[in-house]
């Protein structure tokens, strides 16, 4: 069948196998390699897929094993949604630590692209409260892996090359509240941003910022922060679980050049009318998107990229400036567009993206090559600063980009399942 | 969706390891369903699942019993051994298979295990269950059917065949307890992304999701439905199949 990534910037077939619980996984796996797993498609290129050949789909793998109400350690399959997580688990007062922009996506996927989320500078990635999962080789071998061993830290952020996680054991965390404070902060500078970035490390665990893209280095933006609450504010409502769904996909992108600059100027205006401190519920407020579903048919036919980048703290300034340059420049970007810090904590995987830094995440519809020779630009400014980019989020990096980003390659390749392969793996190692 | 209810429930699952079974049986245990009997053919399966609802619902009291679905007297002596716990609140019989249209042309042996397992074990349950019922005044069963009940297809008649024995056996049913506590439901899914239809998927086939059907299942029973199709789009569908006239049926490659 044709299966699309999160970025629908192809439809290509491929021989789909549902693994539908671990007794029959190996099976099916040692016929039918070599492929790749796909969870629930929310990584945006091309590392969940394997055009022409076969995808292991994981989302049917999807049952919890046992939690523990006292540690608060909850082993489950890796087809397991993080909605699904938190939906069950949050009103019993535990939490998942570290979770994307997106609770869409599996525990598989959390781990193989160590996803991170506003608390780095906290709470790390997703790959540092994992303490268990079993990984299944192609040739049939069953691996339990903990912490510490290397094959752990290879699978961690290893765009599932290193095997087929099956299940894990994850950490999570007490919370006393569903609430966040937030506090909403405008700023009109680079500089601005770092100083409230840098003032907010301390007392504040979730930051993130929204940047308008078109304002170059004289970057404008909303500052936010925010906290868990000890308990519910009065006279909130918890949010409806109502999704709405965008019903086609429209022939054209609704983001261009006509409808970015003016959407950017309303966002920004409507957003620093918001400003200072508010409360939030943890959905709308950590995953803003999963309430509009299939938003990424707004960028219509030919799909869209998404560029994110990780510049280390020394050249973030400069750097990140040249790239909102560069992209004012282009007159490309969408109002999608995240500017956030790391902190200074050691990765867990061999190949985890973030670092010590800054990080800038934006989407680009689709145009073809004019939107490819931005992105070697933009390439140069964060290999020249020591940066690197998501492999969660890429559908076209060169291989050299790829492992002068990641010194730790040749250390991962000798992890790989010579049963695995994904259109993403070809493009940045070979095979 | 439904709001919890206050009352405990007793829910008993036939086929408990099908797709849409078990996102039923989730649904249940997040509403506060208080007992649950899961009952399949394979003990391996359905312990994966009773992990899973024992982590959705700590205070759900589980128990999981594999029986023989083919054998009438078996079938009798595993509801009687179930009802004289205790009479259950609700029971979905779900179990089924989806054999292959030509194998059971060719082969009247898988023929015959088809039509059982799809049309007389499941109809054997019901009225089991509802002679329980009965005598306790109260409950639901609930069966699963399909839109392939609705009109013979050349692709797949013998399941049809099948499901459509159910839809006569429930409507005789229906209309035996009619005014009566006792409720019998038929639910009609379209084709469902489940283990059952991976081959279908496979041909491109659009399949709906196994937790719109499943919530739609639960809402039918909680609002005594006698036939709810899933997803509802079915209902239109399937009235304009069955009243398609021959000359331009026969025409349909469907």
């Amino acid at each position: 069948m044709k299966i699309s990534s999160w970025g629908r910037l192809s439809q290509d077939k491929h021989h789909v196998i549902s693994l539908s619980d671990h007794h029959q996984a190996a099976g099916l796996i040692q016929q039918s390699n070599p492929g790749i797993c796909f969870g629930n498609g929310r990584s945006y290129g091309d590392v969940c897929l394997n055009p022409g050949g076969t995808l292991w789909q994981t989302s049917t793998l999807n049952r919890f094993i046992h939690f523990d109400e006292q540690t608060g350690r909850l082993r489950c399959e890796a087809g397991v949604l993080l909605r699904d997580i938190q939906r069950t688990l949050v009103p019993r007062g535990w939490m998942l630590p570290v979770t994307p922009g997106t609770q869409l996506i599996t525990v598989g996927g959390a781990i193989a692209n160590d996803v991170h989320g506003k608390n780095h500078h906290v709470l790390g990635s997703f790959g540092d409260h994992v303490h268990a999962f079993r990984l299944l080789k192609t040739d049939g071998t069953l691996l339990d892996c903990s912490p510490h061993t290397n094959l752990f830290k290879a699978t961690i952020g290893g765009m599932g090359l290193t095997g087929i996680i099956l299940d894990a054991e994850l950490q999570l965390r007490a919370i006393k509240s569903p609430w966040l404070t937030t506090d909403t902060v405008p700023y009109h500078s680079l500089d601005e941003f770092f100083e409230l970035a840098d003032a907010s490390e301390q007392a504040w665990e979730h930051t993130v910022s929204w940047i308008d893209c078109l304002s170059g280095s004289q970057a404008r933006g909303i500052f936010l922060r925010a906290n868990h609450a000890d308990a519910a504010p009065a006279g909130n409502k918890a949010p409806s679980a109502k999704q709405l769904t965008m019903p086609l996909t429209p022939p054209l992108s609704l983001v261009n050049g006509l409808s970015l600059r003016p959407f950017n100027e309303l966002y920004y205006r409507l957003q620093a009318r918001k400003a200072g401190p508010s409360v939030a519920h943890y959905e709308p407020f950590s995953y803003p998107l999963d309430a509009l579903q299939h938003w990424n048919r707004m960028y219509g036919p030919r799909g869209f990229y998404q560029y994110q980048c990780v510049v280390p703290r020394t050249n973030a300034r400069d750097a990140i400036a040249a790239l909102l340059d560069s992209i004012r420049h282009a007159g490309a970007g969408s109002f999608l567009a995240v500017l956030k810090t790391f902190g200074d904590r050691p990765a867990p995987g061999l190949l985890s993206f973030p670092m010590p830094g800054a990080t800038l995440a934006l989407d680009f519809p689709n145009k073809g090559s004019k939107t490819l020779q931005l992105f070697s630009v933009l390439d140069n400014i964060v290999r020249e600063a020591g940066g690197r980019l998501y492999a969660a989020k890429d559908a076209r990096m060169p291989a050299d980009m790829f492992a002068a980003g990641y010194p730790n390659v040749p250390e991962f390749l000798t992890h790989r399942d010579p049963g695995i392969s994904s259109a993403m793996s070809r493009r940045l190692f070979g095979s | 969706m439904a709001t919890a209810s206050n009352t405990p429930q007793r829910i008993v699952i036939i086929g408990a390891t099908s797709g849409i079974a078990e996102h039923c049986a989730r649904l249940w245990a997040q509403q506060g369903a208080s007992h649950l009997v899961l009952v399949a053919r394979n003990q391996e399966k359905l312990t994966l699942i009773e992990q899973d609802l024992r982590v959705r619902n700590p205070a759900l009291q589980i128990r999981c019993q594999t029986g023989n679905f083919t054998d009438p007297v078996s079938i009798q002596q595993l509801v009687d051994s179930i009802a004289n716990e205790a009479c259950p609140d609700i029971v979905l019989i779900a179990h089924g298979t989806l054999p292959d249209q030509s194998q059971c042309q060719q082969d009247l042996a898988a023929n015959a295990d088809a039509l059982v397992i799809n049309g007389l074990s499941p109809v054997w349950f019901a009225e089991a269950f509802v002679t329980r019922m009965v005598a306790a005044g109260r409950g639901t069963v609930a069966v699963i059917g399909s839109v392939a009940g609705d009109r013979g297809r050349k692709s797949n008649y013998v399941y049809g065949a099948a499901k459509g024995l159910v839809t006569r056996y429930v409507q005789g049913l229906q209309h035996r307890l009619a005014g009566s506590p006792v409720n019998v439901v038929l639910v009609k899914p379209g084709p469902t992304d489940t283990a059952m239809t991976a081959h279908l998927k496979h041909q491109g086939a659009k399949l709906a999701s196994v937790e719109e059907v499943a919530n739609r299942i639960v809402q039918a029973i909680q609002n005594g439905k006698a036939t709810a199709y899933a997803p509802a789009k079915w209902a239109l569908i399937m009235m304009i199949i069955r009243h398609l006239p021959r000359f331009i049926f026969n025409h349909m490659d469907i």
